[in-house]
């Protein structure tokens, strides 16, 4: 099966680079803006678009580059990639050290003698650190990273496999998933515990996009669009949210039937419970009703910003989680007040985007011939990141 | 400025029904939920003598000389002593800072028979937090104390993780918050939210808890607080008749 078109679905770029900017607000702790993100409202959250469009754009350039050098040159650019991410996630390790060093340094609080413990692993940096770099340890809101990491370097035989028998691929996913959960599998973490983002589990949504890059989202199409699942999703996601409204009012939690709250919960994110899935799948469908490929507004620059981020994903992937560390330090060191945390929010996006621009500035002018590469040096990024 | 005109307005609503604790405690009571019954702990006030059983980590204490009267369960017998005139109130502890749910349940039977309380409150979750612990083990940890705690004739009553926000970037919490409310609701235990009630606080300015102070004057009032609303709770939840209904609040 060939990839289906040569031009990037720009749709993408833009809910990547939106999943990026919600992904920085979440990681906020005690953010007001973060009202907004998407979690609030339904069961999924920005990590499955995250997830599935970075399967769906590494289906998109990694099979291409399969299919035109075969299947050594490609996995070896994949490989390439996922160390690029290691590297990225020991550079944010190097970051939130120096946080936590200067935290445990500076306050001594006695209403928080336990909380301090945190820092304790300062004592014995030779195990900490082994294990930071083995992808065990793995600090609050650092775990996206290792997941990426390890989805990439199971990613070429998936490839190889989706390229000759794309069902096939899906099913084995899928059973690969069934059977996480039928005998809990999971990667251990340090100290104890395991990962925050099993990759058993989340590899389905990412097989899932690249499955639908190389063609499966042309098989869908017919369904996708038809009045009956589009009506099945509205009620999905409705039936979502006045379940997330009990959250928020705990007074509204009555009217929750039991056998419902039995059924749906614990709503665990940890193996992607499959009422996530389907959370997903009902945004991608109505998102894809309402957002077609072909949308104008795409290219006009209101969208450019989202865009931009969305192209550069790692880049601004890395600085968002930088840039989350830094907004909790204003706020604890300047000040918490909400016009202090709007205003943090909004500059964080605005270096978001600013660099993601800057990067994508330098790259045209490195293929226009202006840096040390010919541009076929870099075919990988034809058309932006993956 | 703004958090005094909040917590002005909040005192003007409150009512005089609650007129015992000062107001920087009162500014978080509408977040103390009886959401269950006591039954045991009904009975045992109809007999004039509640005896309480605080399990808890480091979080169930303060440092210093004064450190086991000024904490919270400390406060917690103080308020209940005043307010049940003629009840014979006797907290004991088992506080032992760093120990996860697991941990506390495995010295949960010992401390049960040794004072044999009609309650049991249990602080937990902020160190299984820290160290990542299985959220599917803390949930059971839970389930197991709970039940233990039932089988010796206590009612439980949980009470989840501090506000930390200064280390809300590196513990957390959420997982373990939000497991704990899930198992309170299954085994119909009522849940002190110190967490959210905390929040509060921090939100509203009534306690500074970004504070770099070595001092325990903040702490103290934190826990004196602490321990009023926890003693409202077990009053609330321990009345005979049916619980309030959302209107009447």
């Amino acid at each position: 099966m060939a990839p289906v078109s040569t031009e990037r679905d720009l749709r993408l770029d833009l809910f990547r680079g939106l999943a990026l900017w919600l992904i920085f607000l979440d990681h906020i702790p005690s953010n007001a803006v973060n009202w907004v993100t998407i979690r609030n409202y339904g069961f999924s959250d920005a990590t499955e678009i995250f997830v599935f469009i970075s399967g769906y754009t590494a289906a998109f350039v990694y099979g291409r580059a399969m299919q035109q050098h075969g299947f050594i040159i490609a996995s070896a650019r994949v490989l390439k990639r996922a160390w690029q991410i290691y590297v990225a996630h020991v550079f944010l390790l190097a970051i939130y050290l120096a946080e936590i060093a200067y935290v445990s340094n500076s306050f001594d609080n006695p209403l928080y003698t336990e909380e301090m413990g945190v820092l304790d692993f300062l004592k014995n940096p030779d195990v900490t650190i082994l294990q930071a770099l083995l992808l065990k340890f793995k600090p609050v809101n650092m775990d996206v990273l290792p997941l990426y990491i390890l989805l990439l370097a199971w990613f070429p035989p998936m490839l190889w496999l989706l390229l000759r028998a794309p069902s096939i691929a899906l099913i084995t996913s899928a059973s690969v998933y069934a059977l996480m959960w039928l005998f809990e599998w999971n990667i251990p973490a340090y100290p104890s515990g395991t990962w925050v983002f099993n990759p058993f589990a989340w590899q389905l949504l990412f097989v899932f996009g690249a499955w639908c890059a190389l063609g499966g989202a042309q098989n869908l199409s017919r369904w996708i669009h038809s009045p009956v699942l589009i009506g099945l999703a509205i009620t999905y996601l409705l039936f979502a949210f006045a379940i997330a409204m009990t959250w928020y009012f705990p007074r509204l939690a009555v009217y929750v039937p039991k056998a419902v709250g039995d059924a749906i919960y614990p709503i665990d994110k940890t193996n992607l419970d499959v009422l996530r899935i389907l959370h997903f799948l009902a945004l991608a469908v109505i998102t894809v009703a309402v957002v077609p490929r072909d949308w104008p507004a795409l290219k006009s620059w209101i969208f450019w910003p989202a865009i931009v981020c969305g192209q550069h994903s790692l880049e601004t992937f890395c600085l968002g989680v930088f840039l989350s560390f830094a907004g909790h330090f204003v706020f604890t060191e300047v000040s918490n007040r909400v016009l202090t945390q709007v205003i943090v929010s909004f500059a964080g996006i605005a270096v978001m985007v600013a660099t993601a621009a800057l990067i994508s500035w330098y790259r045209q002018a490195e293929r226009r011939g202006g840096g040390p590469h010919p541009p076929a040096a870099k075919p990988g990024y034809a058309g932006g990141d993956v | 400025m703004r958090g005094r005109l909040l917590l002005l307005a909040l005192l003007l609503a409150a009512g005089p029904a609650w007129a015992e604790h000062p107001a920087e405690c009162r500014v978080a009571e509408n977040l103390v939920e009886p959401s269950f019954r006591l039954p045991r702990v009904t009975k045992a006030l109809a007999a004039k003598r509640l005896t309480i059983l605080v399990v808890g980590a480091g979080s169930s204490q303060l440092p210093g000389s004064g450190g086991t009267s000024s904490a919270y369960p400390g406060r917690l017998q103080h308020t209940l002593s005043e307010q049940l005139r003629g009840v014979e109130v006797k907290v004991t502890t088992d506080v032992k800072a760093g120990r996860t749910a697991a941990e506390m349940v495995k010295s949960l039977p010992a401390a049960l028979s040794a004072s044999k309380p009609s309650l049991l409150v249990w602080q937990t979750g902020t160190v299984d937090a820290m160290l990542a612990v299985d959220p599917d083990q803390f949930s059971q940890a839970l389930d197991k104390g709970i039940k233990a705690a039932h089988s010796a004739g206590a009612d439980v009553v949980l009470i989840n993780a501090q506000y930390s926000p200064r280390t809300e970037s590196m513990i957390a919490l959420g997982t373990y918050v939000e497991d704990m409310r899930w198992v309170a609701l299954q085994q119909e235990v009522p849940l002190f939210d110190r967490f959210s009630i905390m929040k509060l606080w921090g939100d509203l300015g009534t306690f500074d808890l970004y504070s770099a102070t070595k001092k325990l004057d903040i702490a103290e009032r934190v826990h004196d607080c602490i321990g009023r609303l926890l003693a409202d709770l077990v009053i609330a939840a321990a009345k005979p008749e049916e619980p309030p209904t959302n209107g009447s609040r």
